[in-house]
């Protein structure tokens, strides 16, 4: 419960999918396998992204043009992405997502200090 | 009012494509929708403002979590009611988000979801650590 909450606050702060926050919470706290957990964050992704999209779509703040030429290629990554994934260890997608974390939150932190 | 926006002067087109790529490429491999990296695209190659390349970012994330939550079905790893629960409260919780960085100072928010995330990376590292030393003793012993 608090996952979902947690991510959305997350996105609804600084405009992300909130998948940074859901993933290694789902891992973390919910002991699923880091496949299983980056899997159901993507569906989880769909729900809010897509609701997202339709509020702020209702006060004409998107770009279709530019939507499509960035969603377009990122399907055909999100294919090469899944498929990859199948075959790296399991234990490197959590590595890859700490470094993420680590490069997200210094990120944060030095907009904090700014 | 109108839903549908047209006609931005993308100055560098290559950079959206490679960041969009990129993006699902991530989605794919742990999970992200990829904001982190197609929104400072989107302001950079689309000229776009913060509210709009957020805005954009989020429809263009739509198909792509879409295909990637497919293709990882028919691997077997999506938990459909977990990932709806999640989902749903999100949207919530993006509400109350909306509302806290109103409340809230910004660099309180950025100082406290940067020291969470910083907690919650090395908890995973710990975790593969831990997986590790278990694995090799299980090797040896």
């Amino acid at each position: 419960m608090l996952i979902g909450t947690l991510a959305g606050v997350y996105s609804g702060l600084f405009g992300v999918g909130g998948g940074a926050v859901m993933v290694p919470l789902l891992i973390l706290w919910r002991g699923m396998d880091p496949r299983a957990a980056a899997a159901t964050s993507l569906a989880a992704i769909i729900v809010i992204a897509a609701a997202g999209a339709a509020t702020h779509a209702a006060y004409g703040n998107v770009h279709w043009d530019a939507a499509a030429m960035v969603a377009a290629p990122a399907v055909f990554g999100a294919v090469l992405g899944t498929a990859l994934q199948q075959r790296v260890r399991r234990e490197w997608v959590s590595i890859g997502l700490a470094v993420l974390l680590i490069v997200g939150a210094v990120d944060l932190l030095r907009g904090a200090f700014a | 009012m109108s839903s549908a926006v047209l006609a931005t002067s993308i100055d560098h087109p290559t950079l959206l494509v490679v960041a969009g790529f990129l993006a699902g490429v991530l989605g794919g491999l742990v999970g992200i929708g990829g904001g982190i990296l197609a929104v400072p695209a989107l302001v950079y190659a689309a000229g776009l403002g913060q509210r709009e390349a957020i805005a954009t970012s989020l429809a263009a994330i739509v198909p792509m979590s879409i295909v990637g939550t497919y293709r990882q079905h028919r691997y077997g790893n999506v938990k459909v009611r977990e990932g709806l629960t999640v989902g749903v409260l999100g949207i919530a919780g993006a509400a109350a988000g909306a509302t806290l960085a109103d409340l809230l100072p910004d660099r309180l928010l950025r100082l406290g979801f940067g020291l969470l995330m910083l907690l919650i990376a090395a908890q995973l590292l710990h975790g593969v650590r831990k997986a590790r030393v278990a694995e090799a003793g299980a090797r040896t012993g």
